[in-house]
């Protein structure tokens, strides 16, 4: 070992004065700045995600919750059946004028002068137009109502709603306002009574399109999502599982397969619009499916999935090392048995990331769904893939092109689900790739 | 048989030069990647215009060491360095020294040639670019011609200045490599097993070249083979587990080895 | 027999099928099953997919093919008076006639004499029955709904027959081949291969497809229209024409949509390619573990975000912030707070869009710069450059192909992105170059043709699909040349 302390005696020495100059300082603050834009841009990209979501969540929490107004309404029997013909006339029970039930529970409630019609009228606006259904299917499901006065919980109107939580600017002039001087004094009043009440707004999970922003509800989109989830989960799956099979460990390398590559690559960066041309144009205008419908949606996005799915696939197959193979076909076992016995078990965490991951994206995929006909004004529940539905995306941009406050607030709140359903399935997808990442 | 003896002759002479100076002083040096320590307390000086070759089994800390001569395992997350390693006197990981700064004073040459994909000329020219040292294009040429002299290459590519560096051959590459780092001037020259990927052609040239140069500089080399470290070395250390086994002049290391487990590596027992 | 039952049942052929091949072969075997050339399971699989491949086929073929020869032939024995008339109202008989034949099968005895006596009205007899009827309907109707079930309720019969016939044929004679020596995975292996070949075709169907509909809709365009007018034309007024209203053919040039599109993309470019990179490099040469498995995560969320939502963003927030703060900015230097910026603007949307291709940049970026060899960082390093003069001199020189690559494909995205724009852009047609105006795009105009009712036969909506066929030329060639630079870069560093 050397010594240490003649050593350092022995040190060579020169003098700081002779070093070269190589602008240390300039370069060190070029490198400073040069990190800054770094930083910088990442920041402003999460900035911006910030601020989406913010936007998003500060516009749409809000839907989560439904103005409903408490009225004692007096189910009459000389408003909704006078003449007694219901045991004869079901159908009576069904166009009885239930919304004078609804004003003179009002009237009653407010005091107002009945005979004060503008008043009146105005009093009956603050209630949603739906209570007529609202009433009509409770007195149908249980006639004996009829006679007894029962306290209901109304849906408010969409601009009370939207006034009833603060969104609605009461400074502005009483005639650029949606909601006048006299609503918001009796919307007072009944909150003072416990008869204004804000409470979770199930509608919007159960309901359909409504051209009454309190009674729209993404609940028939989300069916129309649902299936049209479920034709690409069934379609594009097991195609792209084994046309991959087929590309990565059957296909010759020639030319063609070169194509089919370039041709898969290319696919998964077309624009997705042009799917929507293709679905309109085979499947509607060719094969003559239904307009509108789930099936064809489905189609559409089994086929702008496919390209996803087989290129992660294609990945996740590369990745199981050449050794399985060779262990396997060592044995005796066919190349078919090696693949679906050794290979795709181990290549399926990644075939299922890929395939959530394609799915998430169908499933925000708005574009092509509009050319197919799925803005659609849907009320009830597809009973099948082949009946009219929409989706929630295309939902979201019904909703967005509407102008009234309330339905700002429906379209953000619609985007929170959305976004949500996104988020399971991509944690799901790293959950998966986490649980199962296996490094060869 | 016959070029060993005559580095032999000359280190005879070497040793007659009493007190070479040390240009770099290595004292506790400890090297940890994460939990795992790599070097234990290893105390190695350098001596000026020297070649000192580091030799040892696989994984026995010898690049490591070499890496720790001019930072270079900065750019490793987790890794740490404690001891002291000082150049002309100066700490070295003294927080006030500039990495950049050293490394223009402490080039380095890696095992696998790896010239950056652009011409030979700007390969040579980028390193006086970056420190400012030559500006106009008569002191580049200058510069590029005198580094491609010392490196052996100018002859063979004189003509093609302005073709790719990836074109060369392999022996090639790498003395572009070593052209590229004297092009800096710097004082010391680390070299990680620079013949390793290379023929033996194309080694003996770069042998020749490591025996030219250290007249202007100081060189640490580290190599696998044992005939490197006789032929182009004049002290030599032997590595084991991360610990400096010993560190003696070349001659008395491959004849008269002070510890056994040089003896044993030598005689190729382990390794 | 209803086609899911005769469906069941020939599954349950092919299950049966499964099960005696297997039993078969076991037999054959004599209980030494390695005298088998292959495991009895895939004798069984290869019963049954003769059991069931040439069955299925057929069925499907059958239900695909069959009603529309219903109506044909029914169609043809309408009355001629009706036939006289042309296509469409003959067509609407059938319908009629359709409907009619779906109540009579659900009309009692009684009810059906009922009707032939002329005792209660076609109409309200189907009315009856929850099956409205679009006219009073003729007796005639009758007539042919009767020969529509007969034939319909035939040729049920017919399909169930030939393919319960083909599937118990298959299977007997796919049993009678079974022996030992017989290579059983061999076949059943190359009928799955069949599978997987047919699968890796659809993906050129898929672009077979696009090319050939968006074509032929074009071509019947182009018919009306001319190309010289479609492609070099400056004015879009396609004037929606109501229908039947024939002769009031608009203007249809593609300049103006053109103009949009690239206009829009280029500031999404602007925005996104200095962020999306410089967060790139930052990621790949700067930021240790921690800050990467942060960071990286957070900007690909905004790549999963449906872009309807960016759309509804630059609606309700972008904007309208725009609009405002430059009526603000207006407002202090020149006293008048008119907004310059419109609500629905080029920089609206391409800011939006930018901000939507920034991960779409970064991680393509980030993917190529950390395929540049850690030999060559090293190197320069190692001459003491700084990390920045590494980075801006060796690794993004060594990169620059992939990159371009990159941005070419992100290229590609902006020019075919939808709902942004169609939200953001506005729908004016116009040439010019101010970007705090709207302008429109390819896509918006996609939209705006195909939704709504129209007539599938006029220009207005036929110009959808030359305009999508344009679309789909201009990123076929964007993708095509970006894939093959990135390919080449990828292989060098192999």
């Amino acid at each position: 070992m050397t010594d240490m302390t003649s050593s350092l005696a022995g040190a060579s020495q020169r003098p700081a004065s002779t070093r070269r100059d190589i602008g240390i300082k300039r370069r060190y603050a070029a490198e400073r700045r040069f990190r800054a834009y770094g930083i910088g841009a990442i920041s402003i990209g999460i900035f911006f995600l910030g601020l989406l979501l913010w936007t998003v969540v500060s516009k749409g929490y809000t839907a989560f919750l439904q103005t409903e107004i408490v009225l004692p309404i007096t189910f009459s029997e000389q408003v909704i059946d006078p003449k007694n013909e219901r045991a004869t006339n079901p159908a009576k029970l069904m166009t009885a004028n239930y919304p004078l039930l609804v004003r003179d529970a009002l009237v009653q409630k407010l005091g107002l002068d009945p005979a004060n019609r503008a008043e009146v009228k105005l009093a009956t606006d603050m209630v949603s137009a739906s209570a007529r259904t609202q009433l009509r299917d409770v007195v149908v499901a249980n006639p004996a109502i009829i006679g007894q006065t029962v306290s209901v919980a109304l849906l408010a109107e969409g601009n009370i709603d939207s006034a009833n939580k603060g969104q609605i600017d009461v400074t502005v002039d009483e005639a650029n306002r949606k909601v006048k001087d006299k609503q918001l004094g009796w919307m007072q009043t009944l909150a003072q009574d416990g008869a204004m009440t804000k409470s979770f707004n199930t509608g919007l999970f159960t309901s359909g399109a409504s051209s009454r922003p309190e009674a729209a509800g993404i609940g028939v989109a989300a069916l129309g999502s649902l299936y049209m989830m479920l034709i690409v989960l069934a379609l594009a799956l097991p195609i792209g599982v084994s046309a991959s099979i087929y590309l990565e460990e059957f296909a010759p390398k020639n030319k063609l397969t070169d194509l089919i590559e370039v041709n898969i690559n290319n696919l998964a960066a077309v624009p997705s619009i042009v799917y929507g041309l293709l679905g309109l144009s085979i499947f509607i205008n060719f094969a003559g499916m239904p307009r509108s419908a789930a099936l064809v949606g489905g189609l559409v996005l089994t086929l702008m999935t496919l390209p996803t799915i087989i290129i992660a696939t294609r990945a996740a197959l590369k990745a199981v090392p050449p050794s399985i193979r060779a262990a396997a076909l060592g044995l005796g076992a066919s190349k078919m048995q090696t693949i679906f016995h050794h290979v795709l078990p181990l290549a399926m965490p990644g075939i299922l990331t890929g395939t959530i991951i394609g799915l998430a994206h169908a499933l925000g995929e708005t574009a092509p769904l509009l050319l197919i006909g799925m803005v659609a004004f849907v009320v009830d529940f597809p009973g099948s893939p082949l009946e009219p539905s929409t989706a929630l995306p295309v939902q979201i941009y019904m909703w967005a092109n509407e102008a009234e406050r309330a339905f700002v607030e429906r379209t953000s709140g619609a985007i929170i689900v959305l976004l949500i359903f996104l988020v399971v399935m991509n944690l799901g997808a790293i959950l998966l790739r986490r649980r199962f990442e296996r490094r060869w | 048989m016959n070029m060993m003896s005559e580095a032999t002759l000359e280190k005879a002479v070497d040793q007659k030069m009493n007190a070479v100076p040390h240009k770099m002083i290595g004292k506790d040096v400890s090297v940890y990647y994460g939990e795992k320590r790599a070097l234990f307390d290893v105390n190695l000086n350098i001596r000026e215009n020297t070649v000192t070759a580091l030799i040892g089994p696989s994984g026995c800390g010898k690049s490591t060491f070499l890496r720790t001569l001019n930072r270079m395992n900065d750019t490793i997350d987790h890794c740490k360095v404690t001891g002291k390693i000082t150049l002309d006197g100066g700490d070295i990981y003294d927080p006030a020294i500039d990495v950049v700064e050293l490394r223009a004073r402490v080039g380095m040459v890696f095992q696998k040639p790896n010239p950056f994909p652009k011409s030979i000329y700007e390969n040579v020219t980028y390193g006086p670019k970056i420190h400012g040292l030559a500006r106009t294009k008569a002191e580049l040429d200058a510069v590029v011609e005198q580094s491609l002299q010392k490196a052996g290459l100018w002859n063979e590519v004189k003509d093609r200045l302005h073709e790719s560096g990836t074109g060369l051959s392999g022996g090639q590459q790498q003395r572009l490599c070593i052209a590229r780092a004297v092009a800096v001037s710097p004082e010391v020259i680390l070299m990680d097993e620079p013949c390793s990927a290379l023929d033996p052609i194309a080694t003996a040239k770069v042998e020749e070249l490591i025996h030219e140069l250290r007249a202007n500089y100081t060189i640490v080399i580290v190599t696998h083979s044992m005939q490197q470290a006789a032929r182009v070395s004049q002290r030599t250390a032997m590595f084991h587990l991360g610990n400096l086994v010993e560190e003696n002049d070349t001659d008395k290391m491959f004849t008269n080895p002070d510890d056994q487990r040089t003896q044993d590596y030598i005689m190729g027992r382990f390794g | 027999m209803s086609a899911s039952l005769l469906f069941l049942l020939v599954l349950l052929v092919g299950a049966s099928a499964f099960v005696m091949g297997r039993s078969r072969a076991m037999a054959t075997a004599g209980g030494k099953l390695s005298s088998l050339h292959s495991l009895p399971g895939y004798h069984g699989s290869y019963a049954a997919i003769w059991a069931l491949l040439p069955s299925l086929v057929v069925l499907a073929v059958w239900l695909v093919a069959a009603p529309p020869m219903i109506d044909r032939s029914v169609l043809f024995h309408l009355p001629t008076e009706v036939l006289n008339q042309g296509n469409a109202p003959a067509q609407l008989a059938l319908g009629q006639v359709k409907s009619v034949a779906r109540g009579l099968a659900l009309l009692s005895d009684a009810e059906r004499s009922a009707l032939d006596s002329g005792s209660i009205n076609l109409r309200d007899a189907m009315g009856a029955k929850g099956i409205p009827l679009a006219g009073a309907g003729e007796p005639w109707m009758i007539e042919s709904a009767t020969t529509f079930n007969r034939m319909t309720a035939n040729s049920h019969l017919a399909m169930a027959g030939v393919v319960l016939l083909l599937a118990i044929g298959g299977t007997l004679l796919a049993l009678r081949g079974i022996s030992q020596r017989f290579r059983a995975r061999n076949r059943v292996e190359q009928v799955i291969l069949g599978g997987l070949i047919l699968a890796s075709s659809i993906a050129i169907l898929t672009t077979v497809g696009i090319i050939g509909s968006m074509l032929s809709e074009a071509l019947r365009f182009f018919a009306s229209v001319s190309p010289m007018e479609f492609f070099f034309g400056t004015v879009w007024d396609p004037r929606f024409a109501a229908a039947g209203q024939a002769g009031q053919a608009g203007q249809f040039g593609l300049l103006p949509l053109l103009a949009g599109t690239l206009y829009i993309a280029f500031v999404a470019m602007l925005f996104a390619v200095p962020i999306g990179l410089f967060a790139a490099i930052y990621m790949a040469e700067y930021a240790n573990s921690t800050v990467r498995s942060i960071a990286k995560p957070l900007l690909e969320i905004l790549a999963g975000i449906p872009t309807i939502v960016y759309g509804f963003f630059a609606l309700v927030t972008v904007g309208p912030f725009l609009r405002d703060i430059s009526g603000q900015l207006n407002g202090l230097v020149t006293g008048n707070y008119a907004s310059f910026i419109q609500a629905q603007s080029v920089l609206t949307a391409g800011l939006v869009m930018g901000i939507m291709l920034i991960p779409f940049v970064s991680s393509l970026s980030d993917d190529i710069i950390t395929q540049v060899p850690g030999s060559l960082r090293d190197g320069s390093l190692g001459l003491g450059a700084t990390r920045s003069e590494t980075i801006k001199r060796v690794v993004l020189p060594a990169a620059l192909p992939g990159i371009v690559g990159a941005l070419l494909l992100t290229a590609s995205r902006a020019v075919g992105e939808t709902m942004i724009v169609v939200l953001a852009a506005g729908v004016a047609a116009r040439m010019q170059i101010n970007p705090f105006e709207p302008m429109t795009t390819v896509t918006v105009k996609i939209v705006n043709q195909l939704t709504g009712d129209l007539e599938f036969t006029s220009p207005q909506t036929l110009v959808a699909f030359a305009l999508g066929i344009t679309l789909f030329a201009i990123t076929l060639c964007l993708n095509i040349y970006a894939l093959y630079i990135v390919r080449k870069y990828r292989e060098q560093y192999e």
